[in-house]
């Protein structure tokens, strides 16, 4: 297929890549951009890996082809830490141990950011609405449950 | 006695005529009613997904209908939780080799146009009502199956996914004959 050059920001930095416009997201942010925090799991949408935000927007990079971010802006697990909530989420994270294996994790917060910029305080039901297409096989979901409720009562300044 | 079995005769001869004749409604329903439309066209909180059964003796084509696998939900707009929209996955068009289906703005029809369990008559009657169908006119409604992108995809769902049995054109025909006839409703 022809490539095309694509102009998008990703974490505040213009990016221009010359790729097929079909490529999806998240082999151009990983293979071209060498930003290997987004994973890939299942190439379809179905598990919430790859998650990362367009225009703030939670977003599946896995079956997002690049030409659909032209001229928007990506954030991925890489720049979270810059903000006051990312590094918030990330200090949760890390004291409640809340990964086992970690691999679906970068998508979790990725989702988990999104959900707390959207309700600062979820309920329960919110949660699962935000999170419920993040898969994690090692079943951690009470532990993210319980992050986002001390995340959301103010704890991890 | 005679007369009465005369009129009973043509009475059920009509009846027979009747039941055999198709409704100009019939084939606009055979597509409303197929999977690609309802899974979007539901009276819950939620899209549902679809599996194609056929019957391995009498080759009966149906479908198992259930809950979206991401459970996720309608939303207050059709476009999912604000926090979960439809377009975090569903793109401008099929992807990954068609196994994830999407089209231009990708969502649920609102509940006024959930049409799961309708008979024939409710579903016509509730595609015409324009209490429910956002406004539109049958010229409108016409417009809205010509050319909607969601209607469109029917037709080009992707995957393995099957379409409903009347190509797009054939559809259109029936529904402009539909919509040119009054939009009539079938008894039931």
């Amino acid at each position: 297929m022809t490539k095309e050059t694509v102009v998008f920001t990703v974490n505040d930095r213009v990016e221009q890549t010359v790729v097929s416009p079909e490529k999806p997201l998240l082999w151009v942010l990983r293979d071209e951009l060498d930003l290997t925090g987004s994973k890939y799991g299942c190439g379809r949408a179905l598990c919430g890996a790859c998650t990362v935000h367009v225009d703030g927007q939670p977003t599946r990079a896995c079956v997002t082809p690049v030409k659909a971010v032209e001229g928007k802006r990506v954030t991925t697990i890489e720049a979270l830490s810059e903000t006051e909530l990312g590094a918030r989420v990330q200090r949760a994270w890390k004291s409640l141990n809340v990964p086992q294996c970690g691999y679906c994790q970068s998508g979790q917060i990725m989702a988990v950011v999104a959900l707390l910029r959207a309700i600062p305080k979820p309920t329960d039901q919110n949660i699962d609405e935000a999170l419920s297409g993040n898969i994690c096989r090692c079943g951690m979901y009470p532990r993210i449950r319980k992050a986002v409720h001390e995340l959301a009562a103010g704890g991890f300044a | 006695m005679i007369r009465k079995t005369v009129f009973a005769g043509v009475a059920l001869a009509v009846s027979m005529v009747q039941a055999q004749t198709p409704h100009p409604f019939d084939p606009i329903a055979e597509v409303l009613q197929h999977p690609r439309c309802l899974n979007c066209h539901t009276l819950t909180e939620y899209p549902t997904q679809s599996r194609k059964i056929v019957d391995p003796v009498s080759g009966a084509v149906s479908y198992e209908r259930f809950r979206h696998a991401q459970r996720v939900i309608r939303g207050e707009d059709g476009f999912g939780a604000p926090t979960l929209k439809c377009g975090a996955c569903h793109q401008d068009t099929n992807v990954a080799d068609g196994k994830m289906p999407g089209a231009p703005h990708w969502h649920l029809a609102p509940l006024s146009m959930g049409w799961e369990g309708l008979n024939r008559r409710d579903l016509c009657l509730t595609l015409k009502d324009t209490s429910k169908n956002g406004g539109k006119s049958l010229e409108d409604l016409v417009t809205h199956v010509e050319k909607d992108a969601l209607v469109l995809w029917g037709w080009e769902p992707g995957g393995d996914r099957d379409t409903p049995s009347p190509s797009h054109d054939s559809f259109m025909v029936d529904f402009i004959a539909w919509a040119d006839a009054g939009g009539p409703c079938p008894e039931n």
